[in-house]
């Protein structure tokens, strides 16, 4: 199973990204191969819909789960048409999280965030 | 002669002041563009009211038809298609209506479908015609409505005078050819940018009715469509420390549009030195100060206008408007 992890950093070491979305990369984490690949995430900078751009990119690298610290609605929508397992992160590093998972350590993520569209000072 | 009214936020008196320069003009039109909290209809109480609902094109797939190129989701800027498990997914709250997906898909599976986002409603106020935005809860963006009330203005000015009839109508080719740079120019063309009133800029000489423009609070693209073809923008402020931030910001929208305008000061309590030193630095006329007063106040809470109460405030704002006028008329020599 591959799975996905949304980072401001490409390293390991580096904290989970407080937001989905706006992430700089998407970690994808290979456990049979053992091998981590860091994806640019190009939807970071694009205006609006940037979580369902995310959650169409995880879902193209072939993950299967997601550890995130939230979501919005949008891109748990595509994840879920996806059937995609999404787990919440805790504080700490990639590594840690990935960690925690395989030991069983992280629970589902079901308190979704309702999604950020408006158009605020700033426009479009 | 299009008259935009705004300010940084809500609450400053900008609906005040629309609906009273409305309200003492001898015959004037007043568009509320505030589409998210119109109120200026509370005011004017319109009788003989009628509505239209504003629909904007979603796109629609047809599955048995799509083949899953992909292309539609490549190209949707905003990010509002997404494609799983051999799904076409159309995200309507995110689609910004561009066409483009649609214009685009190779097999046809994409058709247009209306999707209602709000309303128009006109009526009659005396001698002001009144006009009212109204956007549904949750939608995206107000711009369409807004677009179609200034538009139905600017071609009914059009009907009225010859003037106007060639320099505003837009000659931008329709677009509707099925190739991705096309479809890219129709995107751009359809959002909202805020250099795209280059080709509604001409200024008509002699106008034959104000129209008063209630702008949405803010600066962002509901407040940039809504100012287009203002031929002149009052910016509202209160004199205080968050007033002038505001001030600043609307300053800075109006000078990027390059719009002529002035400033009005509202709940002055006498000391008005802020402003009054960030307008002096920037030579920004002040055009009237209305004091913190309470016969205005108990008007205003009771939903009456003003003007219509009191000859005081006629006079007042009579005469800012005859300012207003005669500075875009101004402009408008200075500029032919
Ligand atoms: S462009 Fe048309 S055929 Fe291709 S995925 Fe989109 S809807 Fe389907
Ligand atoms: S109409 Fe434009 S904004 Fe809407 S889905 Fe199609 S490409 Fe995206």
């Amino acid at each position: 199973m591959k799975i996905a992890i949304p980072m401001d950093e490409n390293k390991l070491e580096s904290n989970v990204s407080e937001s989905f979305g706006r992430a700089a990369y998407i970690l994808i984490y290979d456990q049979e191969t053992n091998e981590s690949l860091f994806f640019d995430n190009e939807s970071a900078e694009s205006r609006g819909g940037a979580g369902i751009k995310t959650a169409q990119m995880v879902i193209d690298k072939g993950a299967g789960i997601l550890l995130a610290q939230r979501l919005g609605q949008n891109a748990a929508d595509v994840l879920k048409a996806a059937g995609l397992k999404v787990y919440k992160t805790i504080d700490g590093s990639a590594k840690e999280n990935l960690e925690a998972f395989v030991t069983g350590n992280l629970t589902l993520l079901d308190d979704l965030h309702p999604g950020y569209h408006s158009h605020g000072a700033g426009g479009h | 002669m299009n008259i935009a009214v705004l300010s940084g936020k809500g609450g400053t008196g900008k609906t005040l002041i629309s609906v009273n320069l409305a309200a003492a003009a001898e015959a004037a039109t007043y568009v509320d563009c505030d589409v998210e909290e119109p109120n200026g209809h509370l005011y004017f109480k319109p009788n003989n009211v009628t509505e239209k609902e504003v629909a904007v094109k979603i796109p629609h797939v047809d599955p048995a038809l799509c083949s899953g190129c992909r292309q539609c989701v490549d190209f949707c800027k905003f990010n509002a298609l997404a494609y799983i498990r051999d799904n076409l997914i159309i995200f309507d709250e995110i689609c910004h209506s561009c066409g483009g997906c649609v214009m685009l898909c190779p097999e046809k599976a994409l058709s247009e479908k209306d999707k209602v986002i709000g309303k128009i409603q006109k009526g009659i106020s005396d001698n002001v015609e009144v006009h009212t935005g109204l956007l549904k809860i949750g939608e995206p963006s107000g711009v369409p409505i807004i677009k179609t009330m200034l538009e139905d203005q600017r071609h009914r000015d059009q009907d009225s005078t010859q003037v106007l009839a060639d320099s505003r109508h837009c000659k931008c080719e329709d677009p509707r050819r099925r190739d991705k740079d096309v479809a890219q120019a129709l995107v751009d063309s359809r959002h909202c940018k805020r250099d795209d009133s280059s080709h509604h800029d001409k200024k008509p000489i002699q106008a034959p009715k104000v129209t008063l423009i209630d702008c949405p609070p803010g600066t962002a693209c509901m407040v940039m469509e809504s100012i287009q073809d203002a031929d002149y923008c009052i910016l509202v402020a209160e004199p205080t420390v968050f007033g002038l931030h505001n001030l600043d910001l609307v300053h800075q929208l109006v000078t990027l549009f390059n719009k002529p305008f002035g400033v009005v000061l509202n709940k002055c309590l006498g000391d008005d030195h802020l402003v009054d030193e960030y307008c002096e630095e920037r030579s920004i006329p002040i055009l009237v100060r209305l004091p913190f007063d309470a016969e205005l106040g108990r008007l205003n809470a009771k939903a009456d206008i003003a003007v219509r109460k009191s000859e005081k405030y006629r006079a007042l704002f009579s005469n800012l408007l005859e300012r207003v006028i005669d500075e875009v008329q101004h402009e408008a020599t200075a500029h032919s």
